[in-house]
């Protein structure tokens, strides 16, 4: 079974809808009996990562335990966001500390429009365990103001080209997390999910 | 690079797509849960779902519709039509909505958009414009609410401009002049919105030709088009709109 933590932050029902679309056993709770017995996490969110944390930090230090007992965990959008140290969106936010780096603002003086909105190409980085079967890259569907810089030399990272290298996506271990919507990514999206659906099983066989 | 969008937009009343000429004489274009999964299927890189008799927010019936339509869409979905409250949105993004758009609601009161936006985040808060060129007056268009129906003295790239400004992420442009026409976007209105804000424009009313299409993505400076007829009557596909634009170095993404 897997979890999908409702912590009260954005559209669960969408992620809900294609996990249940590919046939997984999901569970959407916020509680932390229920997340310490799943054998996978995702952490949605959309909106402003600085209300998100502050939303999920009830349940960080139960997903902050889990996650260093090697569970796998799929941060998405804003929830992937919270899988860094700190961000700067609206002050200074504490977050998760999972993965080393911060979470900033995409420059606003590139003439390009601001929300990143739409289908971008994200090239995958050697050895992602969640693009698995995709080739060297593929398109996504983001929607974001905010980009996390990677600052974890134990972590590989997809980037997409928006003026700058904005990145997509990361994995560090059981630590998986993307900046665009996979429940929103079309077929390759859905891909993503049954990767890291898949990783979850084997996680549970060792 | 960022592509640009290709969105189906879904007229939806009494539970069935329909599509009229200038918001007047509908017909019965299909079943909104069946082209919302063809739509999401065949490449489309949005979809928008307007409950154009605007009671998405007293009628039951139709949030269990979006439920429908949003377990088979793997891409992002637009709800709109007659929301007048932040809670509102909050009920349709439960339901599976990935964005909401304020029309009406926003002009009669502007602050709905910053509590829509803090909330939720700008980036599922669209302002719908339905913009009417303004008689007498070159390059002026003003903003109508109520469907259409009630024209206002609001100016409507200055409309797009607070808009921006009090949190709304995206803004879904349409010309009430070409609605349904078939004739081509308003290239001019499109324009002076897109430059006149940062965040995204979605060009919307006359889709008509694949050319015109390319033209307002191009010289209209639109991020996204959004067309019904074109697609509901299977004038194009999204795969030969695509092609047609890729062929114009339009950047568009493939299934």
């Amino acid at each position: 079974m897997l979890v999908i933590i409702d912590y009260g932050v954005g559209n669960v029902q969408s992620v809900t809808n294609a996990f249940r679309y590919i046939g997984s056993d999901i569970t959407v709770s916020c509680d932390p009996a229920v997340i310490q017995k799943a054998h996978g996490l995702i952490l949605p969110g959309v909106g402003a990562s600085g209300y998100a944390m502050e939303k999920v930090a009830p349940i960080a230090d139960v997903i902050k335990s889990e996650a260093a007992a090697g569970k796998p965990l799929l941060g998405i959008c804003v929830g992937y966001q919270l899988l860094f140290e700190e961000s700067y969106e609206m002050g200074t936010h504490q977050c998760l500390g999972l993965v080393k780096g911060k979470v900033v603002p995409i420059p606003t003086d590139m003439d390009l429009t601001i929300p990143h909105m739409g289908w971008n190409y994200v090239k995958f980085a050697n050895g992602m365990k969640l693009f698995d079967g995709l080739g060297e890259g593929r398109h996504f569907a983001f929607a974001n103001s905010f980009y996390a810089q990677v600052e974890d030399p134990e972590a590989k990272a997809a980037y997409t080209e928006y003026g700058i290298q904005v990145t997509g996506a990361v994995e560090k271990g059981n630590i998986f997390g993307t900046q665009f919507h996979p429940e929103k990514s079309a077929a390759d999206g859905l891909q993503v999910l049954k990767n890291f659906v898949a990783l979850c099983h084997e996680e549970l066989k060792c | 690079m960022l592509t640009k969008r290709i969105i189906p937009c879904l007229d939806v009343k009494d539970n069935r797509v329909v599509k009229g000429v200038n918001f007047l004489n509908l017909r019965d274009a299909g079943d909104p849960v069946e082209l919302g999964k063809k739509y999401s299927d065949e490449g489309a890189d949005e979809l928008v779902f307007l409950d154009i008799t605007a009671t998405l927010r007293s009628n039951k019936t139709i949030v269990e519709l979006v439920e429908k339509v949003a377990e088979n869409v793997f891409i992002p979905f637009t709800v709109g039509g007659g929301i007048t409250k932040a809670d509102e949105i909050g009920l349709l993004l439960r339901s599976g909505a990935d964005k909401c758009s304020i029309n009406t609601a926003a002009v009669n009161n502007p602050d709905l958009l910053k509590e829509s936006a803090e909330r939720f985040g700008a980036q599922c808060v669209v302002l719908a414009i339905d913009a009417r060129r303004t008689v007498g007056k070159v390059g002026k268009w003003h903003v109508t609410v109520k469907a259409g129906s009630e024209p206002t003295d609001i100016d409507a790239v200055e409309w797009a401009i607070k808009a921006e400004k009090l949190g709304a992420g995206e803004i879904l442009l349409t010309s009430m002049d070409a609605d349904g026409t078939q004739a081509g976007y308003d290239i001019e209105l499109t324009r002076a919105v897109a430059e006149a804000v940062n965040i995204p424009v979605i060009a919307s009313g006359g889709a008509g030709t694949l050319e015109s299409l390319s033209e307002v993505l191009d010289k209209g400076k639109a991020d996204a088009v959004l067309a019904a007829s074109i697609f509901h009557y299977g004038t194009y596909t999204i795969k030969e709109t695509k092609e047609f634009l890729k062929q114009h170095g339009v950047p568009v993404r493939f299934v």
